[in-house]
């Protein structure tokens, strides 16, 4: 699989860009994914992230974007919980760009 | 009729499927990959069920260590599955008895089925995939 050189380490990802170890995962690592993505990162967006980390350290999978959506606004209110607001966010899929990001494997069930 | 103008786009139909776990959670890649597909089969909505039975009822087991064989631990996703909105858990009581195993020792909310009410429940379904 390919290597990519980040913040002056090598790390290994996946064809698609998807970090093959998360616990190499840091934030420079984040800033790099993010820039792949055309994501410009503010507090929004570290709070998905964040929250994206913190789901995957409690349930081992990269939640589908239906469930992320409904498990975001459980914890962080219902106007971050919905569609437009994490699309606004991540234009090309919450679960897709937000997961890479996150150093997480792509969503199960995401096709 | 309502089933003819859900046939006609193919959606709106919501099928019972049963997926049927025998095998212990690590050693073979059953376990795993019936856990993933049943994650996938949540998304087309439909009224999804899962059976642990046999040595599967092993997968719900809290304190699994796979540290010492070098595999993923996956049985906290089983916690996920209520956020997938699959909430229908049922497990084999002879085999839980067998394996000396209660409700206490898994790591998620089960139903307990006698053999003959597991019987009844598989007949109900449209659909029953083993692993």
């Amino acid at each position: 699989m390919p290597m990519v050189n980040i913040a002056g380490k090598e790390v290994e990802v996946d064809e698609e860009g998807y970090l093959v170890d998360l616990s190499q995962w840091n934030e420079d690592i984040a800033k790099y994914m993010a820039v792949e993505e055309k994501v410009e990162l503010t507090d929004s967006h570290w709070e998905v992230v964040n929250f994206l980390r913190e789901y995957y350290a409690e349930y081992q999978i990269a939640p589908a974007v239906r469930v992320l959506t409904k498990a975001i606004g459980k914890k962080l209110g219902p106007e971050k919980g919905n569609n437009k607001y994490l699309y606004e966010l991540f234009p090309y899929g919450p679960a897709k760009q937000a997961c890479k990001i996150a150093g997480l494997p792509k969503p199960t069930g995401c096709i | 009729m309502s089933d003819m103008d859900e046939m006609e786009d193919g959606s709106g139909i919501v099928k019972k499927f049963m997926f049927l776990n025998r095998k212990a959670p690590h050693g073979t890649v059953y376990a795993l990959e019936g856990l993933e597909v049943v994650l996938i089969t949540a998304a087309f909505d439909q009224d999804v069920s899962m059976v642990f039975t046999d040595d599967g009822v092993y997968q719900l087991m809290k304190g699994i260590d796979s540290k010492g064989i070098e595999v993923k631990d996956f049985s906290k996703t089983y916690r996920a599955l209520e956020g997938y909105d699959i909430e229908k858990l049922y497990v084999d009581q002879a085999s839980m008895d067998a394996r000396g195993l209660t409700e206490d020792d898994l790591i998620v909310d089960v139903t307990v089925l006698a053999v003959d009410e597991m019987a009844n429940l598989m007949a109900e379904q449209d659909v029953v995939i083993s692993f």
